[in-house]
């Protein structure tokens, strides 16, 4: 070999220390340049952005915050106290209809005093997800310590006013309680098997809870439901049966077999071709005349029914597209091993195409948990179908925003939520499992 | 060009044996993709313990010919019998067979969302119903064959080509099969995992498992095989005991072949 050319040639004479990076590239001035100002178009958008937010932001905080009233008996009587305390002709957000139509809004007509019943069924609910969502109970700690604090709150007002213990002395409590002490003691993931037959007993204990007519329970007739408990059993219905129906399709329409296939593509094709407020007066009118005179059929299982086939279309369509993505390679690797069909889509293909569907799927979820609004249009009286009656009151005649802000505003919590798992979900997953 | 060749560890020819017992009979096996005539009238008897290496331009049918051993692709016409059962559309049957034949993918075909372990235990404990710690012990066994045991419990796309090559050799192994169906293991490998790979089938090898092997290695080819498969076109023009085949092949396309991938 040629000696190398001499400029070629090099040792290194010193060995360097480590140095702190320049001042500039690091820190909150670094942050600023890289997230805020890194272009002239960037630049641009950020001063937009924080103009408008200037001129917004604090109209819209005196709007809804420090010019508000909260309590008062009509939209007239709001407007005399902005008046009074707030000056001539200053006007904010009347929450006082709120407060007076919450219970409404929340219970629709469900009687008062049978309220503590859909209340331990949402807790329930919530214990019976827990163990679908996550691997251990603990989140349950926080959900029934957060709803005892919210209780206590509620009691030290009420010893305040004088009306002694009341709020702390409701079944609700005991069970919250009783929830707290079973997931500290058994909340570990070697007892997450338990905890999911609860799970799976859920849809029966609800039933019963809300619409009663065992056990010692009253019966409380559909009629009577409404506010945001119609939506959760709707929306909740819907999303937990609509992912393993519309599974089942999307596998249907893959499958080899010609009558099964055929049979999910047209389900498929002609649910999603339809709107659901068509599939909602189908449920409401149509399907009288197909039903044998005097058969007693439950309008809200009618629209449960509808809501969870139009939703299982669009799942079916977000999980076939998981089922797409996977490489030939897995399904041969399953089939080669000796796997059944069966054991290769639970144990193989299922758990990578579902990964993969998560944004579809949540995505699916949010979209019906709002659609729950359209059984407005029917006559069931969900929030926003509450919203009617509360406007033609001749206290509240001319509100609007309020009404609105507020059932928007819970639905957002609701929809935040499940993004916010499904991101959660997401980093889990891809933790697990490097590709 | 030598370079090409990737020369695995030396074989211990005298633990190699053929019995005269039949493991896999094709009898004019014929296959159509819809239109197109892809394998025709094959005919081939592999016995226990025999390692064939199938060689052949590419699209001449030798994927498809191993595909069809296990029922991964179904054939038209001619029979397929292996340890004694015949495939016909009976699932049962297909079950059967697969539970006795291994195969190993080009693109090592591993479950990404499951660990190295569960990866190997999977089949044992779902289809040979073995319960998990035994499935455990064994696919730890065979792990350490293949000389990974300390990857168990990482997930696969932690592990390099020719490491997840050998798990995915180790994963077959874990159903205990009588064959092992090789479809060009080590060709989506870079050079230097080949070897590792290669010298994990020469360890199969010599242990006397019964392997059926598409690949373009020829130094493997001459070290282990006991036949050599030429195939072009969807038809075995040629097959011969090694030595017999490199230096001697009788048909033209053969020589053709052998000239282009030995590059003289
Ligand atoms: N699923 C399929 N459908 C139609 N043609 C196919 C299919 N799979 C393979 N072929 C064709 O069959 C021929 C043989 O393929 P293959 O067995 O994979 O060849 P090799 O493995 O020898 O390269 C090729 O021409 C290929 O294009
Ligand atoms: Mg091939």
């Amino acid at each position: 070999m040629a000696a190398a050319p001499p400029h070629v040639a090099y040792v290194a004479e010193r060995f360097y220390d480590d140095e702190a990076p320049p001042p500039s590239t690091v820190g909150f001035t670094a942050w600023l340049r890289e997230n805020l100002f890194s272009s002239p178009l960037n630049s641009a958008l950020t001063v937009i952005s924080v103009t408008l937010l200037a001129l917004y932001l604090p109209g819209l905080f005196q709007w809804a915050v420090t010019h508000s009233v909260w309590n008062a008996s009509s939209l007239r009587e709001c407007r005399a106290i902005m008046d009074a305390s707030f000056g001539e002709g200053v006007r904010g957000a009347c929450w006082a209809v709120i407060n007076e139509r919450f219970m409404q809004l929340i219970y629709g007509f469900y009687p008062s005093a049978l309220r503590w019943r859909p209340n331990i069924a949402f807790v329930l609910l919530l214990i019976a997800m827990i163990p679908v969502l996550f691997e251990t109970m603990r989140s349950l700690l926080w959900i029934a310590g957060g709803g005892l604090a919210i209780k206590a709150a509620t009691t030290v007002v009420s010893l305040a006013q004088g009306d002694g213990f009341g709020p702390l002395q409701s079944p609700t409590t005991y069970f919250m309680v009783g929830a707290l002490v079973l997931a500290y003691f058994f909340g570990g993931r070697e007892h997450r098997r338990k905890w999911l037959i609860l799970s799976a007993l859920f849809p029966v204990i609800a039933y019963f809870l809300l619409w009663g007519g065992a056990f010692g329970l009253d019966r409380v007739p559909s009629s009577r439901f409404g506010g945001f408990l119609l939506t959760m059993i709707i929306g909740v219905t819907g999303i937990a049966a609509s992912l393993p129906i519309g599974i089942a399709l999307a596998l249907g329409r893959r499958s080899d077999m010609v009558f099964i296939r055929s049979i999910s593509v047209m389900f498929i094709e002609f649910i999603r071709g339809v709107p659901l407020i068509t599939l909602l007066f189908v449920a409401s009118t149509l399907l009288n005349y197909f039903l044998p005179p005097g058969t007693e059929f439950d309008l809200i299982l009618r629209v449960l029914i509808m809501v969870t086939l139009f939703a299982s279309a669009y799942m079916a369509e977000v999980v076939r597209g998981g089922l797409a993505a996977l490489p030939k390679g897995q399904y041969e690797a399953a089939d080669a091993m000796g796997l059944t069909y069966w054991q290769s889509m639970r144990l193989i293909i299922l758990p990578q195409a579902l990964k993969i569907s998560i944004p579809g799927i949540v995505n699916t979820f949010i979209g019906l948990f709002k659609d729950t609004t359209l059984v407005a249009v029917i006559g069931l009286l969900d929030p926003l179908g509450l919203t009617n009656p509360i406007r033609a009151d001749s206290n509240w005649n001319g509100i609007v925003w309020e009404l609105y802000g507020f059932i928007g505003f819970v639905f957002f919590l609701f929809c935040w939520g499940m993004s916010q798992y499904s991101m959660f979900l997401e980093r889990k997953l891809r933790a697990g499992d490097r590709r | 060009m030598d370079d090409a060749i990737v020369e695995p560890r030396p074989v211990d020819r005298t633990k190699l044996s053929v019995s005269d017992e039949l493991s896999i009979e094709i009898a004019n096996l014929n296959k159509w993709y819809g239109e197109f005539h892809v394998l025709k009238n094959i005919d081939l008897s592999v016995y226990k313990g025999e390692r064939i290496v199938i060689c052949g331009p590419s699209g001449s049918g030798k994927s498809t010919l191993i595909r069809c051993i296990n029922a991964l692709e179904e054939h038209q016409k001619g029979s397929i019998s292996v340890n004694g059962v015949t495939l016909t559309s009976d699932l049962k049957k297909v079950d059967e067979v697969r539970r006795e034949v291994g195969m190993v993918f080009q693109h090592f075909n591993l479950f990404p969302h499951l660990t190295i372990l569960e990866n190997c235990t999977l089949a044992p404990i779902w289809v040979r119903k073995m319960p998990k710690q035994e499935a455990e012990e064994l696919a730890m066994q065979l792990l350490t064959r293949v000389k990974i045991p300390e990857q168990a419990h990482k997930y696969p796309g932690q592990l390099s080509g020719g490491q997840q090559q050998r798990v995915a050799i180790a994963r077959a192994l874990c159903m205990r099969p009588k064959v092992m169906l090789f479809d060009e293991p080590t060709s989506a490998l870079d050079p230097e995992m080949i070897k590792e790979v290669l010298d994990t089938m020469i360890i199969l090898a010599e242990e006397g498992m019964t392997m059926l092997c598409v690949t373009h290695e020829m130094g493997f080819a001459r070290q282990v095989a006991n036949r050599v498969i030429f195939m072009d076109r969807g038809q075995i023009v040629e097959q011969n005991e090694p030595e017999e085949f490199f230096h001697n092949p009788r048909n033209d396309r053969t020589k053709l072949f052998l000239s282009q991938i030995l590059g003289h």
